[in-house]
């Protein structure tokens, strides 16, 4: 895949990954094997059909196997930016075992890109209305997969989002330089066209419960998407001095409300010619320090307590990120933010980690080395240690049954609740996770919606 | 977006809204905010819900113009709309029967005080209300909190009105009066809600304060909100924004909000520069030439 060269990325905010030409699509698509395993189907969350698609990539017909991937799959473009495809459709092409596996997520977004640029987006057609309604909370990636196959089987949709903008995580947590926000605004379009009803500004748990939306609106069925959205932090002294931010706040101010573009109002703390440190080893703790980097920070240090082998970020992520002068400091952990007298963060105070025994998530578990503290310059530090689920549906409404942590219970084959005519899936049940898993529960709790509204039996 | 349907200054760079936003309206209890965005490249801000009306399906807000998004928004007339809203956010004030309960609106927190001492006194509370402001020209919502106040005391900075001194000189006669009181709500700049929870502390009165730090979401996503409350961090937007003032970290509640001072200066004197630039244009009646940013 093309790529702007990191020394000239690195101080913009335009996509990275630049896009096959037509001729090298084609000869991608010529190398897949046609085998008959359907491995790279199954591999998929969403169950695209790989083969299919490939084989109309191979005879030019581009339009074609972009509608023969919507037809599993309403956000093609954006799959085939932030996929895993490694773990997913890639991991499980029979090719890899001896070379490189077939470049399935390049292939995906070539078509879908194609699509985008001739103008002849080959939606569904819609089935006459069945006189049913369906809300959806949240915007994201398990709504917005939902609500496309809802309206497809004639069901009347409306999605519910807090925030002013639709897309989720799309929108305020994926920095623009990874998936461009025109992308994503095209793809909402798409589902508006296709009958899907959005409305912004809803804070379903405040604005309006999910009671009232179903004694009083209406609603048949409800799916609440919400995903997993609130910040950890690390609750180390210094945790609040000025300049140390949840990736969350950052990545809000920077994606969602433009902070990056001085013709927006949002301010973001200036890393122009600082030190910033990100803590963390997943795909946010690398988008935060990419997007650190590319405000101008001198020194954009990415600070991990394992090796560089247990992250969880992509490779591609680690990669981009090495390349564009990301500095990894691995091993090391943070035990206090330091500030100055009034309050504004100057350095971070780390300890140096060694590898012992696995843990429970099978990587083997960080330990202190003792007496080996030391301090980093930082004017800004993000922490990026994960999230845990939003809890305002749950707050008001009683009977929806959640577990530890917040998340709420859901059948894993029908994603139910404990709650009549209340589904739920995505980040939300699970915790966070990926785009395209988000993207299956989705369509999963389509599945299990449709069924129900049918028989009516719960 | 919200459509305006009242507008107009209560005093100098004070403005009261209604708004046309029915859920909200219907959603809302005493203590409560939205966050709204004035245009497309706005940023957001947060501001109290000052009345609700469920059945015209109209909010409330009195804003104070002194940055740029609320001068801007002091700009807009009725007829005229709010791109986004959205609300009512946070936890509601704790209503319930106290006995006494003293409200200390201090300046445009007098807007933020309103409705909770509306509630307290319906619930059967005897209300005393203390107002405070620099001069008598910035007093706001005085004959709205009569009417619902069994007592009320006005403070001036200047004895330009009322007595003049703090709220905080009124509070004390109150107290060393032998008063029983149930709980004090104050509301207003931060060294006045510090002074307040300073003179409660000693004789254990319970006392709440409603905290103003930055926000961005609105809804526990970004953690911006940050502030120390009975030893741990909290977030204003989802646990508050009501706090036990003899819990709260006030000096850590200042030093966060003055993150983006500098900024918001630069801000401020821009969106100055170009409304003047506006108004010589027009009283020279040429086209202007200078694009029009904001709107």
């Amino acid at each position: 895949m093309p790529e702007q060269p990191p020394e000239t990325r690195g101080g913009n905010f335009k996509e990275v990954n630049l896009g096959l030409e037509a001729h090298a699509a084609q000869a991608e698509a010529q190398r897949c094997l046609t085998c008959a395993s359907g491995a790279c189907t199954h591999g998929c969350p969403v169950g695209v059909k790989v083969r299919e698609f490939v084989d109309l990539v191979l005879a030019g017909e581009y339009l074609a196997a972009a509608k023969k991937i919507r037809e599993d799959n309403v956000l093609p473009a954006i799959t085939g930016r932030v996929c895993p495809q490694e773990d997913q459709c890639e991991g499980a092409c029979v090719m890899g075992r001896k070379a490189a596996p077939l470049a399935i997520g390049y292939l995906e977004r070539f078509v879908a890109d194609w699509e985008r640029e001739h103008g002849q987006v080959g939606l569904p057609t819609i089935p006459p209305p069945t006189g049913k309604k369906i809300a959806i909370v949240g915007s994201g990636p398990a709504a917005l997969s939902c609500a496309g196959d809802l309206v497809q089987r004639g069901h009347a949709v409306t999605v519910f989002e807090a925030l002013h903008e639709i897309g989720g995580v799309l929108i305020y947590g994926i920095p623009e330089f990874r998936l461009p926000k025109d992308i994503v605004r095209e793809e909402v379009e798409n589902l508006a066209k296709m009958g899907v009803k959005f409305e912004t500004n809803v804070v379903v748990g405040k604005t309006v419960t999910l009671d009232a939306l179903m004694q009083e609106e209406g609603y048949h069925a409800v799916f609440v998407a919400t995903g997993a959205g609130l910040p950890q932090f690390m609750n180390i002294p210094g945790e609040n001095l000025n300049g140390v931010y949840s990736a969350n706040e950052f990545l809000t101010r920077v994606n969602l409300l433009r902070a990056y573009d001085a013709g927006f109002d949002q301010p973001v703390f200036d890393c122009r010619g600082k030190d910033v440190v990100v803590v963390g080893g997943g795909n946010v703790a690398m988008d935060a320090v990419r997007t650190a980097l590319r405000l101008g920070a001198k020194n954009a240090r990415l600070v991990y307590r394992r090796s560089e082998e247990e992250m969880p970020a992509r490779k591609e992520e680690v990669h981009h990120a090495k390349d564009e002068g990301v500095q990894f400091m691995m091993l090391t952990n943070p035990t206090a933010f330091l500030g100055d007298e009034k309050g504004w963060l100057q350095k971070v105070r780390c300890v140096r980690m060694e590898l012992g025994e696995a843990d429970a998530s099978g990587r083997r578990s960080p330990k202190p080395v003792p007496g080996s503290e030391f301090e980093v310059e930082a004017a800004m530090a993000i922490v990026a240690v994960g999230t845990t689920a939003n809890p305002l549906v749950q707050q008001t409404t009683p009977d929806l049954r959640t577990r530890k942590g917040g998340y709420i219970e859901a059948e894993p084959e029908t994603l139910r609740t404990s709650k009549r005519g209340v589904f739920a899936g995505g980040d939300i049940v699970t915790g966070a996770a990926t785009v395209i898993l988000a993207m299956g529960a989705g369509r999963k709790a389509a599945a299990g919606i449709d069924a129900y509204l049918q028989s009516g039996a719960w | 977006m919200f459509p305006i349907v009242q507008a107009q200054f209560l005093a100098p760079d004070v403005k009261r809204f209604v708004i046309e936003a029915p859920r909200i309206a219907k959603a809302y209890r005493a203590g409560q905010f939205v966050i709204l965005r004035v245009y497309d490249k706005g940023e957001r801000v947060p501001l109290t819900i000052s009345e609700a009306d469920a059945a015209a399906g109209t909010i409330a807000i009195i804003v104070q113009g002194v940055g740029k998004t609320t001068k801007l928004l002091n700009t807009l007339e009725a007829g005229q709309s709010i791109l986004d809203v959205v609300g009512p956010l946070g936890r509601p004030s704790e209503i319930k029967s106290y006995g006494t309960v003293v409200v200390i609106g201090g300046g445009v927190g007098t807007a933020i005080a309103y409705p909770t001492a509306v509630a307290m006194k319906k619930a059967g509370n005897r209300v005393v209300t203390i107002l405070g402001a620099r001069t008598k020209g910035l007093l706001i919502l005085e004959e709205q909190l009569r009417s619902t106040s069994d007592e009320l005391f006005v403070m001036t900075d200047d004895g330009s009105y009322g007595e003049k001194g703090l709220v905080t000189r009124k509070l004390a006669e109150l107290v060393d009066g032998g008063a029983a009181i149930g709980l004090v709500l104050a509301i207003g700049p931060i060294p006045m809600m510090r002074a307040v929870a300073e003179a409660t502390r000693p004789r254990t009165i319970h006392t709440m304060v409603s905290l103003n730090p930055i926000m961005v979401d609105g809804t526990g996503m970004c953690g911006g909100c940050r502030v120390m409350a009975g030893g741990k961090s909290q977030f204003a937007c989802v646990d508050g924004p009501e706090f036990d003032a003899h819990e709260v970290d006030f000096g850590l509640l200042m030093q966060r909000n003055a993150m983006y001072r500098e900024r918001e200066k630069q801000e401020l004197a821009e969106f100055e520069a170009q409304q003047q630039h506006a108004t010589m244009c027009a009283e020279i009646g040429g086209a202007c030439k200078v694009e029009n940013q904001q709107r």
